[in-house]
């Protein structure tokens, strides 16, 4: 098997890099995340338009701010058209490998650009009910894989480099 | 694999105009260059250097002459003069061949903090061998400073390693001073200076700077890719780090790349004809590039130093809020080349260590865009290139969260 480090980028990836969907800072939204950190060098803020309809919820508008390589705007545009008009449920169940594949595939190095994406999906839905006041019981109380996935993610450099962010 | 890289550039396209600003890294050969090197793949000198034949001989007066020329611009004897296959593979032999030849006199290394990774890691690996490696530190600027440096340095010391024009922010460090003070402590230290991004842009003489070996490469003064130098001073035990048999480089075994080492003596003589002059008109394009950027995008940072201390075609910039990464994805679908200190370009996720260590936090070096010019480039370059990179800039900047308030 060949070593070599893979091609990071797919036409896709570069296709929504230059053309975005869903992109920008959303008006008075119903819920609202952000995931990576500036020191890591990714983060993404996603926002939310949740609506009833027939007594379920689902996801009207999602849209997002990237700071981050051409993947992680990819990865972000890509999740929110995924979103777009499932139900909340639905959208939890996304996987960050669902939004890899759909970019064309990201290599191992770029993987975290859509665990990020996924991580701020969830924390956004969580906060929706969080503010709600109530968990529906499809919503598990502890963290899951994903989740905890991408606080690994934010806690990557500080757990490299120790201290060494405390600088400047 | 290799079609996936097809698609990619086809979706990418081409721009109507190309800026190729990306000579740190490697870049295009003028065509006297491959000019020179052609008769030697199949007309002349196409056998083995080291072969009684005549095309092996014929390849040997390549190998001798480049040696010759490399040898009067750096004030060395050709005969000190070993060559590579690259300024990494050369690097290697200086470290690890001094070390390792000469580790009953000691089994400390300095290095400094910015050197290139080629000089470093290989220090690092030393560590395995029983060998105290340490960084010295340097300024904001970049610079080595002489009594940071003296500190260091003690008995046990056996190689010091200070490039002579750091590779990314385009310090030129004050060699002279520092070799000089090193010997004041030790005089038995092996001296060694990465002058790949000096050569041909800084005047380079071994006795003037008081170093004992200098690494050199012919695609950092646009030579083709393919060969370095090791000019190892008279009397300096290296150890060979391959092991085998047919070269004529007894340092560093391999057939000679000989094609290239004919590029090479061409570009060396092109970079040599009109040295002061040139580097004026690359110096002069570099600060209208510097300038013109920095007036019209805000929240930018120069990394190193400005003025006559920094080497005339280096410009490094950080631009604050956007990742440096897409803004080379950005910037290369607007036909502008150039390359990033980011993570995310390392592929091992860590910043660049020079911008770290001259105290830039993570998210500025993650901004990082490091362009290097030629004496090829001109004025309708550089201000198409200062028309692109606000614009890049900008809109990287309206779809980033951070930096709004």
């Amino acid at each position: 098997m060949s070593t070599r480090v893979p091609l990071p980028y797919t036409p896709k990836v570069l296709e929504l890099f230059r053309n975005p969907k869903n992109l920008g800072k959303m008006e008075n939204p119903d819920t609202v995340a952000q995931a990576g950190s500036p020191a890591c060098g990714d983060v993404i803020s996603l926002y939310l338009r949740i609506v009833e309809r027939d007594g379920v919820e689902v996801i009207e508008d999602a849209k997002f701010e990237s700071y981050g390589c051409a993947a992680n705007i990819a990865a972000a545009s890509m999740l929110t058209e995924m979103i777009k008009g499932k139900t909340v449920r639905q959208a939890w169940e996304v996987g960050w490998q669902e939004v890899a594949e759909a970019l064309g595939g990201l290599p191992p190095v770029k993987r975290h650009c859509s665990i990020l994406a996924v991580g701020a999906l969830r924390r956004a839905i969580r906060a929706y009910y969080g503010k709600k006041g109530r968990r529906p019981d499809w919503l598990p109380e502890g963290l899951t894989m994903a989740e905890k996935q991408a606080l690994e993610e934010e806690e990557f450099i500080e757990r490299m480099y120790g201290g060494r962010l405390e600088r400047g | 694999m290799t079609s996936d890289v097809r698609r990619l550039l086809e979706a990418h396209g081409r721009a109507e105009r190309e800026v190729y600003m990306d000579n740190e890294n490697s870049g295009r050969v003028p065509p006297e260059v491959v000019e020179a090197m052609l008769p030697y793949f199949n007309q002349v000198g196409y056998g083995h250097p080291s072969i009684t034949n005549r095309p092996g001989w014929e390849a040997f007066e390549v190998v001798q002459e480049t040696a010759e020329v490399v040898a009067r611009t750096i004030g060395a004897d050709p005969e000190d003069i070993h060559f590579t296959h690259s300024g990494t593979e050369a690097n290697n032999l200086a470290i690890l061949g001094v070390a390792r030849a000469n580790r009953s006199r000691g089994r400390k290394i300095v290095v400094s903090a910015v050197e290139h990774l080629s000089v470093i890691l290989p220090a690092e690996s030393l560590e395995d061998a029983g060998f105290k490696v340490v960084r010295a530190p340097v300024d904001e600027e970049g610079f080595v400073d002489q009594d940071v440096l003296a500190e260091l340095v003690d008995r046990e010391t056996v190689l010091v390693s200070v490039q002579t024009v750091n590779h990314e922010i385009g310090t030129i460090q004050r060699v002279r001073g520092l070799s000089e003070v090193v010997r004041d402590k030790n005089a038995d230290v092996i001296f060694h200076t990465d002058a790949c991004d000096a050569y041909g842009r800084v005047r380079i003489d071994a006795d003037a700077m008081g170093v004992d070996m200098i690494t050199l490469s012919s695609h950092k003064i646009l030579g083709p890719k393919g060969v370095g130098v090791l000019y190892v001073a008279d009397g300096v035990k290296v150890e060979p780090v391959l092991r085998g048999a047919l070269s004529s480089q007894p340092l560093w075994p391999g057939v000679e790349n000989v094609p290239a080492m004919a590029g090479f003596k061409r570009a060396i003589e092109l970079a040599f004809e009109d040295f002061d002059g040139a580097n004026e008109r690359v110096r002069a394009l570099r600060d209208r590039l510097m300038d013109s950027v920095l007036a019209r995008v805000p929240e930018t940072l120069l990394n190193g130093p400005r003025g006559e201390e920094r080497v005339s075609d280096n410009l490094n910039l950080s631009f604050l809020h956007v990742e440096g990464e897409a803004l080379t994805v950005e910037l290369s679908i607007r036909g502008v080349y150039v390359s990033s200190g980011s993570a995310c370009t390392s592929r091992i996720l860590e910043p660049s260590h020079v911008l770290l260590a001259i105290g830039r936090r993570y998210e500025e070096a993650h901004g990082s865009i490091l362009f290097r010019l030629t004496r090829y480039h001109t004025r309708d370059d550089v201000d198409y290139v200062a028309r692109q990179v606000p614009e890049a800039v900008e809109r990287l900047r309206r779809i980033s969260p951070l930096g709004k308030g």
